[in-house]
């Protein structure tokens, strides 16, 4: 186990390099910068000066070096757009909102998928599992942008239960709807996994032992059948995660949300390269880790796994 | 005993079965239709879906204009007849790029092996790791600022071509980067189990070449699972561009994407809330609809097939 896990950290060193490479060298090959879009075009001399102060005449392979020693010290550098923040603040300061909004999505996710599936897989074949496989296709089928669209035109505008959009923290009823909005798409794909996993495990023989010693049904799905439908459900954590983050770049930016998704739109909209690139690096890194832990946990959950 | 049955090829039987699934068959109406409406899109729109009319903005749904007008008084509906040939265009694109780069791709690995597996498979694994919204936002920025003032002969044809199609190979590009991951991984899968059966030793002792044993023996048994994930990688291309069109990074105005178009509903939702509605609802509805279509030919096809 513990050269498992030694040979995941180092795999996923590689994988990320790749990922930021990639990213750090189509950044870099991208024409342009913020102070084209001025309509008046800026002085040469100017031009060199802020070339200069961004040290963009150096060496691409000088460039990356120093980026990646500085972001190893924290520092990702000054932002194009932002004069008084550099990107490292401009994380700091978002990162935080999105964290919040992210784990009350997955916890939305959690309450709501995981009984959603059992409830399909223990009614399976009945009008309850039917109307739960629409509302799961429904989640997964359906963008976050329309989520959210459609959740404002209904619950703000259509009964005025919830504002039409801002931010005033986890615990203000704004954060009602980015949170549903995030949501729905991980508790979908919960959903559909729980559903499965749990269908698989019910048709096994232990299963029958159980019902024969006239066991009550809810014990047996409780007991004896959720504990091991469960462990192939923690694979899609990453999956999860994936559809947290790019859930938020819309969501963010449609209900006026001041969190790291918003940023990462306007740093591509408003040619904030560095942002972008440091951005990319987070969710990169996040990513990583997430994936990792879960091929741990995976391994501890359940014995029968062996790695080499 | 006599056969009772008739014997019935492998797409009757997977017809019959799809037939009689009611929400495969429902979504199957509407998705014939929807290309019917896009083929067809001068004929259907009651109106030219660049039309502006001053007089008559922002008008609620009438007889006239049975989703209304927007801000310049063109009409919705028209829009939207029209932007079913974009969101159709990028499902067409999106399955060739499954059947010309993710299934000889993911054969080449399985068939081959040693290093071209390990080459193909690990840049599936690094770009699967990661969101693959985020990838294509990453490298439609690029796009964007270089096909916008193309240098050199090449980059000024795809260039132009992207201005000639309103932005749209930009997005097919970026699409060309993510979408034949997933099939790859499962033809290389199926290919891995096949390649050892007996048939493919016949066909070599009889003295098939690689590429024969490949495109005749191996390409027609992974056809049932190739249909199931392409059916189902259809509604992420469509949600995919829609979001970069919302974004602004997708097809340009005036072309009607349903992106742009609930772009320019969220901007105007508290005022009039059906310019949202309707693109937003109609674009979940289409996804959903190829989603529960891909349910269908995943249970007719094979019901042990599991494609997440």
């Amino acid at each position: 186990m513990t050269t498992f896990i030694v040979r995941r950290v180092l795999w996923m060193i590689p994988s990320l390099l790749v990922v930021f490479t990639l990213t750090f060298v189509v950044v870099h090959a991208t024409p342009g910068s913020p102070w084209d879009e001025s309509e008046k075009p800026l002085p040469e001399a100017v031009k060199q000066n802020l070339a200069k102060q961004y040290h963009l005449d150096d060496p691409l392979p000088k460039q990356y070096a120093d980026y990646l020693i500085n972001a190893l010290h924290g520092d990702l550098g000054p932002s194009y757009r932002s004069v008084e923040r550099s990107v490292s603040e401009i994380i700091a300061a978002t990162l935080p909102v999105s964290a919040q909004l992210g784990l009350a999505s997955m916890l939305f996710a959690l309450l709501v998928g995981i009984p959603l599936g059992t409830l399909a897989a223990v009614k399976h074949n009945s009008w309850i599992d039917y109307t739960a496989s629409f509302i799961t296709v429904s989640g997964l089928a359906t963008p976050p942008f329309v989520r959210v669209s459609l959740l404002v035109v209904a619950l703000s505008l259509g009964v005025a239960w919830l504002p039409t959009g801002g931010w005033n923290g986890i615990w203000d009823v704004r954060s009602i709807i980015p949170t549903l909005a995030i949501g729905l798409g991980p508790a979908a794909i919960l959903a559909r996994y729980t559903r499965s996993s749990l269908l698989e495990v019910l048709g096994q023989d232990f299963i029958r032992t159980a019902r024969d010693k006239r066991l009550e049904d809810v014990m047996i799905v409780v007991r004896h059948a959720m504990k091991n439908a469960l462990i192939p459900v923690l694979t899609v954590a990453g999956v999860t995660l994936s559809n947290v983050i790019t859930g938020a770049f819309f969501v963010e930016r449609i209900y006026g949300v001041p969190g790291i998704g918003r940023q990462f739109v306007d740093s591509v909209t408003g040619r904030d390269y560095p942002l972008l690139l440091g951005i990319v690096l987070i969710f990169a890194i996040l990513i990583s880790v997430v994936n990792l832990l879960t091929d741990i946990s995976y391994g501890y959950a359940d014995p029968r796994i062996r790695y080499r | 005993m006599p056969l009772a049955r008739r014997p019935t090829g492998l797409w009757r039987d997977a017809w019959h079965r799809l037939t009689r699934n009611r929400a495969a068959v429902v979504s199957l109406v509407f998705v014939v239709l929807l290309v019917i409406v896009a083929l067809f899109a001068n004929l259907v729109a009651p109106y030219p879906f660049e039309r502006q009319d001053l007089e008559s903005t922002d008008l609620g749904p009438s007889a006239g204009h049975l989703f209304g007008t927007e801000l310049l008084g063109r009409d919705e509906l028209s829009r939207m007849v029209y932007g079913s040939r974009i969101s159709l265009a990028v499902a067409l694109v999106d399955v060739l790029i499954v059947v010309l780069i993710g299934v000889p791709l993911g054969l080449a690995a399985g068939f081959f092996g040693k290093w071209l597996d390990t080459l193909i498979m690990r840049t599936v694994d690094v770009l699967l790791a990661f969101p693959s919204l985020l990838l294509v936002i990453v490298v439609i920025t690029y796009l964007r600022a270089v096909l916008d003032q193309p240098t050199g002969p090449i980059l000024s044809v795809i260039g132009g071509l992207d201005n000639l199609t309103g932005g749209l190979l930009g997005v097919f590009i970026a699409l060309g980067l993510v979408s034949w991951l997933t099939v790859a991984r499962l033809v290389r899968g199926q290919v891995l189990s096949l390649k050892e059966k007996e048939f493919v030793e016949a066909a070599r002792m009889v003295g098939a070449s690689n590429l024969r044993i490949m495109a005749r023996h191996l390409l027609p048994n992974t056809l049932a699972p190739v249909i199931v994930a392409a059916t189902f990688g259809i509604p992420g291309a469509i949600a995919t561009e829609a979001g970069l069109s919302f974004l602004g990074l997708g097809v340009r105005p005036p072309l009607p994407s349903w992106g742009i178009l609930i772009a320019e509903g969220v901007r105007n939702m508290r005022a009039f809330p059906h310019e949202l509605l309707f693109p937003a609802v109609v674009l979940a509805v289409t996804l959903i609809c190829f989603n529960f279509l891909g349910d269908g030919l995943r249970d007719a096809l094979d019901p042990k097939l599991k494609v997440d």
